[in-house]
């Protein structure tokens, strides 16, 4: 890696983006889910005219507004991070980032903004329809958000319609419906979105069963439990078939983290899905060690049928992304970065022509960057020059393998959970089996491991990538001062410790006061 | 407006305050545009930094 890159500043820099992401992820997925539930609510509240869903509806709206009111903005500190932290990141996306964040803060959250107001101070201001209007009109604002935010991350992992201009040293979009559509956009939209929903669905069912093991506000819990489980089990049908694309677009842009995601090192046709397994060192390679999934239980042949649809197909391992693999027509990584150092050389050229005010050669060289068969052959490589050996491509496979596969067991948990609610609910028997409603309430926190453990893979899987193939962590950081990145890491420590302390409790003791309604 | 409801306005604003009158202002400085006039500045800075060889 680079000689005068500091090392200590790159993984402060890393510790503080993740500890911002993660404690900000703890917020948004409630407000995803917990607003379609209250619409549900609501809308049964309008059509029925039932003062008991209007109650309902009301009680569950203070704990989604507890938990957006201390959620709300703490995602700009990460783009406070890009500017000071990321400095050399945030200008090479250039305004592929800019423009979906943009349309961000203008469209959805000022929409959000504008009828949560409504929403919590309009109850007998505005007619019926109006106020269930402004709640989904607030619903559809909180996923229209996380689309723009979804769209911007997706293209870290798949950069697709812009072009590199050397004059600006930046990205610059060519093709917005192509950054929209971005296939992995699309499946990260779904598969977070839906995450949200089943969280949202495992909190009502969760409080809702404390009341009933309390034996306090009975009917209020069995009917949002109803609604939950309902909504919870239709998500998490579509949070797995999301998954399950997810899973097939990694295997294509981003076929180091899939492997990684099995620790999948060796390629072959019929492979086995582990389905639980614990890894073991077997040797030290080029750089990376090669592990083993022992004690495992696999499904044979699934891995090979969920990536291409065919039982023999083959799926290529880390190692062949290392060492290339002819035959599979995978490029090693020695050969990326050769056609990484080729683009950067060319960049390099260009910038001492401008500097030395020789514009004929500047032009020319230019030209090359408008070449697709050099943008295809050795600029989508670029990231790759900075790389010190072949075996620097291979993320931290434990971490990432532990993550899935603990996020992958919560899901199926989850539907089961939902199921069971469902099927006690509709036999009228719920509030008799308390050993499903302790089930439920101790379930809870799970669902926020399996939020957490999806950022993981997620962004710890897309190592040493900041933008795959295109820019690697150690370049995109500022050189700033490593003291001052550990003292800002923890005052946010602090500061989000705090509001989730803030928030936990707040929570509990309007929990534990019910849904009377106060005067407002 | 109840307790409940005051004390989250108190967080909120107490957090909002905290994040852009001490962070943002004092700790988190968008380092191009402190460091730099103009985008070509910017540009030729980061060209710099993505074109050092190994």
């Amino acid at each position: 890696m680079l000689e005068n890159i500091d090392l200590s500043l790159v993984n402060w820099s890393r510790a503080q983006f993740a500890l911002t992401a993660l404690y900000h992820w703890l917020f948004v997925p409630l407000t995803l889910g917990l607003s379609f539930i209250l619409v549900i609510m609501e809308t049964k509240y309008f059509r029925t005219g039932s003062e008991v869903w209007k109650k309902i509806t009301r009680f569950w709206m203070k704990l989604f507004g507890i938990n957006f009111a201390i959620g709300v903005s703490t995602g700009i500190i990460l783009e406070f991070q890009f500017g000071t932290n990321w400095s050399n990141y945030s200008w090479f996306v250039g305004d592929i980032f800019g423009a979906p964040l943009a349309i961000e803060g203008i469209l959805a959250f000022f929409m959000e903004s504008t009828f949560i107001a409504v929403m919590f101070f309009g109850w007998g201001k505005v007619s019926k329809r109006f106020h269930l209007v402004s709640t989904w009109l607030v619903a559809i604002g909180a996923s229209l958000s996380a689309l723009w935010i979804l769209v911007a991350g997706a293209w870290m992992e798949n950069p697709v319609g812009m072009v590199f201009n050397p004059e600006t040293a930046r990205n610059e979009m060519n093709n917005f419906w192509e950054v929209l559509t971005n296939p992995v956009a699309i499946d990260k939209f779904f598969h977070t979105v839906t995450s949200g929903f089943v969280l949202a669905s495992l909190f009502v069912i969760a409080i809702s069963a404390w009341f009933i093991l309390k034996n306090r506000e009975k009917d209020m819990a069995l009917k949002s439990i109803k609604v939950a489980a309902v909504f919870g089990f239709f998500a998490s049908v579509v949070l797995i078939f999301t998954g399950d694309t997810s899973a097939r677009t990694l295997a294509k842009v981003q076929p180091v983290k899939f492997a990684a995601m099995e620790a999948h090192y060796a390629g072959e046709n019929n492979a086995g899905l582990t389905v639980i397994g614990f890894l073991k060192d077997v040797g030290e390679l080029d750089g990376f060690t090669e592990k083993k999934v022992v004690a495992k239980i696999e499904i044979p042949s699934l891995l090979s049928i969920m990536t291409n649809g065919s039982k023999n197909s083959y799926v290529p391992g880390i190692k062949d992304f290392v060492y290339g693999n002819e035959e599979h027509n995978i490029l090693s990584a020695e050969e990326k970065m050769r056609r990484g150092r080729e683009a950067r050389d060319l960049l390099f050229s260009y910038k001492e022509a401008k500097k030395t005010g020789n514009e004929v050669l500047a032009d020319e060289l230019k030209i090359k960057f408008d070449d697709a068969e050099f943008q295809q052959d050795c600029f989508k490589y670029f990231g790759y020059a900075f790389l010190d050996k072949p075996g620097d491509i291979v993320p931290n496979v434990p971490i990432v393998f532990y993550s899935f596969h603990i996020m992958v067991a919560l899901g199926f948990l989850f539907i089961l959970i939902q199921i069971l609610a469902w099927f006690y609910s509709y036999r009228n028997n719920l509030d008799t089996k308390k050993w499903f409603l302790r089930l439920a309430i101790f379930i809870l926190p799970l669902a926020y491991v399996a939020q957490e453990t999806g950022w993981i893979v997620t962004e710890l899987g897309r190592q040493p990538w900041v933008i795959q193939d295109l820019m690697p962590v150690s370049i995109a950081v500022s050189h700033v001062s490593s003291a001052t990145v550990q003292l800002t890491f923890w005052l946010f420590t602090i500061l989000f410790t705090a509001l989730l302390v803030a928030e936990i409790s707040i929570m509990k003791r309007q929990i534990q006061n019910g849904p009377k309604i106060e005067e407002e | 407006m109840p307790l409940w409801g005051r004390k989250l306005w108190v967080i909120i604003i107490i957090k909002l305050f905290i994040m852009f009158a001490i962070l943002k202002l004092f700790l988190f400085p968008d380092l191009l545009k402190k460091n730099f006039d103009n985008d070509k500045e910017r540009g030729n800075y980061v060209l710099e930094q993505i074109t050092v060889k190994t």
